[in-house]
């Protein structure tokens, strides 16, 4: 892989309706929610989602808290632990677009019943994405891969999210925006570096 | 020559790709390519005198991302004369002998407008505005809208080129692989939006190469009479040894290309990885190739953001229930500002299958200019459907106009000049099919020949301000059958006259004709029958009547307008059986079948909706007193709810179903007393999430348990400022202000807020609540009360009134 930008469109993956639940807080469903589940399920599928990924590897160097990819650097101490003993990076944008994003504004004025699973489906779709896509790097870039960190995690600033958009060039390859608040439209998106460890370092 | 002039009747070259030749030049990744106007402007020039060499009659500016997003208003104002003098030097250096233009390239925002993000509509036109009036008086020849991928957006940049330059303005959208935009609109969508503003041609371009967009310009070519314009990408990008490639070449590239200029593409280059090779190749295959003249289609075409309704001889149904006349409840929705309400009315509707919804909430005590917009702007936030905007008044008619996200059905113009004058400019600058009435000053004509004169006069008016008759639909007024014998007989062979003599579509509000007799329905729909007969294409009816579904479902079945009478099968699958009322049935034995209260306090705890409202209904209707059943039943089930909540043996999602349940419950509640005085209700509480925040799920859900708990809720809703939190507070001497925020980007604008009511507010309580917060961050803040779920507010807001 390349420090040119590529973009993939994936499949659906798999629905983990227990990830859902956990991330609606529910440990232990019973059948109503179980319905109001299987509902939410069936009117995403009928929106169908849009899986877009676009990424580029870019190279690193790391100087105390400082990380530098070339085209951008951003400072944070806990990416720099993350990124310690890598000597480049995949720096990735995911969305599965805005046909969630508009069940979720209907529902949220008519059932925030039905928006709260919403919200739970959205962000289990969109993790589920980012594990397919992270899944295939280690054979794509013959290296060893570090766990993927994103913008407002810890100390990573959310104002990297610019330079991110900036050097994937995500609104025309995905339809990925930044607000005004450096939040990413749609919302249920993930930006991310992923750490590749110096060739032949041991774990 | 000018390009209007060149693109009446020839073929028009584009030129092809930008960013992957600069990126050759030198440019490096992540640099803004439009500050090569000012730095590197012998590139530039260059870049574009090969594409006139190769054949383009069109250089595109360097101009895609400069807009005041990207840049200061002081470097738009060098760079955009800058990138329009490369491309004007580049043609007086080419020596090629065809004709050569500049077009001012307007790209994307690069921003989501709202809802789906946060950059209002107006905001955006007014960036695009800047662009424009800068690229115009820098001397571009034409301004070309390209790469777009919301319907919206696109909407925004092209009202900004047409209220600030007289070029002629050529609109292209991005589709995906599913033939669609990002956002969802269909070419036949964005046919009837772009040809109803007045765009001067229309296209596809970027995202896939060419044969994966073939579908998408078929179907632009056979939806619009405008000239079509394409400009691929060379296929689909891949990575051969760290380089960017496409996998289309030149030579297949052109013949592609070329196959549909000879179906009648009009304005044909390259996007994406194509380069001036291409475009010669592409010149060399179009070389002899003449512009198809294109047959107009003149249909009668409405559309939303997803998609296109076009009237035909299959009929239209309108829903007609966004309407106050006659509707106590209604009325009060609006008065209270239940958006809610209003829109729930849509969704049902289109459940019962409508194509479109009329909306109207003009009332003689309400701001109906803007609450007509913002109901347009709330409706397509979560209805697909298109709307019929339905006022007579043509400021507020405008305002809903030019935010609603497609083309509209405007209801309604008439015969009379004064109101000629005042629709017909609106349908021409936002487009839209226009509902007109056959009347005139004066009044309805008695007979069908006096109607189809007043059509006549109609049709000649709208050609005059440039408006087709496929964008008129006739109605011939119902008129009330119990007053005057020939009122229908008069309507429909006026309805048929205008159809058949004139080609006109037609649309008839139906319900009128039955007032002040029994039975309406049946009246009703024998009408709906009769006018179908004659040639009816849109009928606005209550789809809430079984008996005009029935009928609408019947006479396509009857006139082969149903394969295998499929549609027909489904809907009377669908209808509840036919069974006597509940209201009647109570009425009989109300001591029989009367619900027992525990039953609707279950149907609230398992949290079923529609159960509740149903015996919410019976037990009202037959006598229960509606503050009693509150108090009886309603409360003391949420009571137990909210317990277990508390100690976590119930989530959130079934806790809110219990509290759509109560909702319901309420519902039916306020329906009994519509009319009458409400309920003064406790509080009131003003809820709002704070300036710059966007979340809003939590603050629903906070809203939804107080009403619950009878406390009258003034929620301002989303990214709502510290001044207008803080006016209403004040305003309503509210005792209570509930805060949300879910960044720590935005906790700072909820400390405003709480300051700012401190100072002016100083009864006022504050509680604050969402994800970032912490009793901690509460306390600096300055809060009164930090609450980690809704179930806390309603216990907090209870206690701070108790000790009142």
């Amino acid at each position: 892989m390349s420090a040119v930008t590529q973009t993939r469109a994936f499949p659906s993956p798999p629905v983990n309706r227990r990830e859902i639940l956990r991330y609606a807080g529910c440990a232990a469903p019973d059948a109503r929610l179980d319905a109001l589940l299987d509902d939410c399920l069936r009117e995403v599928q009928g929106a169908p989602l849009q899986y877009g990924v676009c990424f580029c590897r870019l190279p690193l160097r790391l100087s105390g808290e400082t990380c530098d990819f070339g085209a951008f650097s951003c400072r944070s101490a806990q990416l720099a632990a993350c990124l310690r003993d890598c000597d480049g990076v995949v720096v990735f944008a995911a969305t599965v677009g805005v046909g969630i994003d508009r069940l979720i504004a209907k529902y949220s004025r008519l059932s925030p019943a039905r928006a709260v699973l919403l919200q739970a489906v959205g962000a289990e779709r969109i993790e589920a994405l980012c594990d397919r896509f992270c899944e295939t790097l280690p054979a794509e870039t013959q290296r060893r891969t570090r766990p993927r960190f994103s913008p407002g995690y810890g100390d990573l600033p959310l104002t990297v999210q610019r330079d991110i958009m900036q050097t994937l060039d995500c609104a025309r390859r995905i339809g990925l925006t930044l607000n005004e608040s450096l939040l990413l439209s749609p919302t249920k998106s993930v930006t991310a570096f992923v750490g590749l460890e110096c060739a032949g370092q041991a774990r | 020559m000018t390009f209007s002039q060149f693109l009446s009747t020839e073929p028009v070259r584009f030129d092809g790709g930008l960013g992957t030749l600069l990126q050759a030049r030198g440019l490096p990744p992540g640099e803004a390519p439009e500050r090569w106007c000012l730095t590197r402007p012998d590139v530039l020039t260059d870049i574009h005198r090969q594409y006139f060499d190769a054949g383009s009659n069109v250089a595109t500016t360097d101009t895609f991302g400069a807009n005041r997003l990207h840049f200061s208003a002081e470097e738009l104002k060098e760079i955009i004369p800058a990138a329009v003098r490369c491309a004007r030097l580049a043609a007086e250096q080419s020596e090629a002998p065809q004709e050569k233009f500049v077009a001012l390239d307007v790209g994307p925002s690069g921003r989501m407008l709202r809802p789906l993000g946060d950059l209002d509509f107006e905001d955006a036109v007014r960036l695009f505005a800047e662009t424009v009036r800068l690229g115009a008086q820098a001397g571009a020849d034409l301004i070309l809208i390209e790469t777009m991928n919301d319907s919206y957006e696109t909407k925004a940049a092209l009202l900004a080129a047409k209220e600030n330059c007289s070029l002629p303005v050529i609109v292209s959208n991005a589709y995906g692989a599913d033939g669609k935009l990002m956002t969802g609109a269909t070419p036949q969508a964005m046919t009837a939006l772009l040809e109803g503003m007045g765009a001067d041609a229309i296209g596809a371009n970027c995202s896939l190469g060419p044969e994966q967009l073939r579908g998408v310009v078929t179907a632009l070519l056979e939806s619009t009479a405008l000239p079509v314009l394409f400009q691929p990408n060379a296929g689909l990008p891949r990575v051969v040894d760290g380089k960017t490639c496409y996998d289309v070449g030149e030579a297949e590239f052109a013949a592609s290309v070329a196959s549909l200029v000879k179906q009648g593409v009009r304005l044909f280059g390259g996007c994406c990885g194509t380069t001036p090779a291409y475009i010669a190749a592409l010149t060399a295959a179009t070389r002899d190739l003449r512009p198809q003249p294109t047959p107009p289609p003149k249909r009668t075409v409405v559309s939303s953001y997803t998609h296109a309704v076009c009237l035909s001889d299959d009929p239209v149904l309108i829903g007609e229930r966004i309407n106050p006349t006659g509707k106590k409840r209604f009325q009060q929705a609006l008065r209270a500002g239940d958006t809610d309400y209003i829109l729930s009315e849509g969704l049902r509707q289109q459940a019962r299958g409508v194509h479109l919804l009329d909306v109207n909430v003009g009332l003689p005590d309400v701001d109906e200019v803007k609450l007509l917009a913002d109901t347009v702007c709330e409706l397509q936030a979560v209805c697909d459907l298109p709307l019929q905007i339905d006022t007579a008044d043509p400021v507020a008619m405008e305002a809903a106009l030019r935010r609603y996200n497609g083309k509209a059905m405007l209801n309604s113009v008439n015969g009379k000049r004064e109101s000629m004058e005042a629709v017909f400019p609106l349908a021409r600058k936002y487009g839209g099919v226009i509902v007109a009435l056959t009347l005139d000053e004066t009044g309805i004509p008695p007979t069908a020949e006096g109607r189809a004169a007043v059509a006549r006069k109609i049709i000649e008016t709208a050609a005059s301000y440039g408006i087709g008759k496929e964008n008129l639909v006739f109605d011939t007024l119902a008129m009330t059958v119990s007053a005057e014998p020939n009122a229908a007989r008069v309507t429909l062979e006026a309805l048929r006259r205008i159809r058949t003599e004139l080609g006109c579509h037609t649309s008839l509000g139906i319900s009128n004709v039955s007032f002040g007799l029994p039975r309406r329905d049946a009246v009703n729909s024998t009408f709906f029958a009769l006018a179908l007969a004659n040639g009816l294409s849109a009928a606005i009816i209550n789809p809430d009547s079984a008996e005009m579904r029935k009928t609408y479902f019947a006479y396509r079945a009857l006139r082969g307008r149903d394969e295998n009478c499929a549609a027909y099968i489904a809907a009377a699958a669908e209808e509840p059986a036919e069974v006597a009322k509940p209201a009647e049935k109570t009425a009989q034995a109300a001591g029989q079948i009367l619900p027992s209260a525990s039953e609707l306090q279950t149907a609230i705890l398992q949290g079923r909706r529609e159960r509740a409202r149903e015996l919410a209904d019976a037990l009202l209707s037959a006598g229960t007193a509606p503050l009693a059943l509150i108090d009886r039943d309603v409360i003391p089930a949420l009571n137990t709810v909210g317990e277990g909540f508390e100690k976590k043996t119930v989530y959130l999602p079934q806790l809110l179903m219990s509290a759509e349940a109560a909702k319901s419950a309420f519902e039916a509640v306020k329906a009994s007393l519509a009319g009458q005085a409400q309920p003064a209700g406790k509080g009131p509480f003003v809820l709002a999430t704070v300036q710059g925040d966007i979340h809003d799920i939590g603050k629903n859900i906070v809203r939804l348990l107080l009403e619950n708990y009878g406390f009258r809720v003034v929620d301002l809703g989303k990214d709502v400022p510290p001044e207008r939190v803080v006016e209403t507070v004040v305003e309503l001497h509210a005792p209570l202000a509930g805060l949300s925020a879910l960044m720590t980007t935005t906790v700072p604008a909820m400390e405003a807020t709480i300051r700012l009511l401190r100072e002016r507010a100083p009864w006022c309580r504050t509680v604050v609540g969402g994800a970032v917060l912490t009793q901690e961050y509460a306390d600096q803040i300055g809060a009164d009360c930090y609450s980690k779920d809704a179930m806390e507010t309603v216990r907090y807001a209870e206690a701070v009134l108790q000790t009142r």
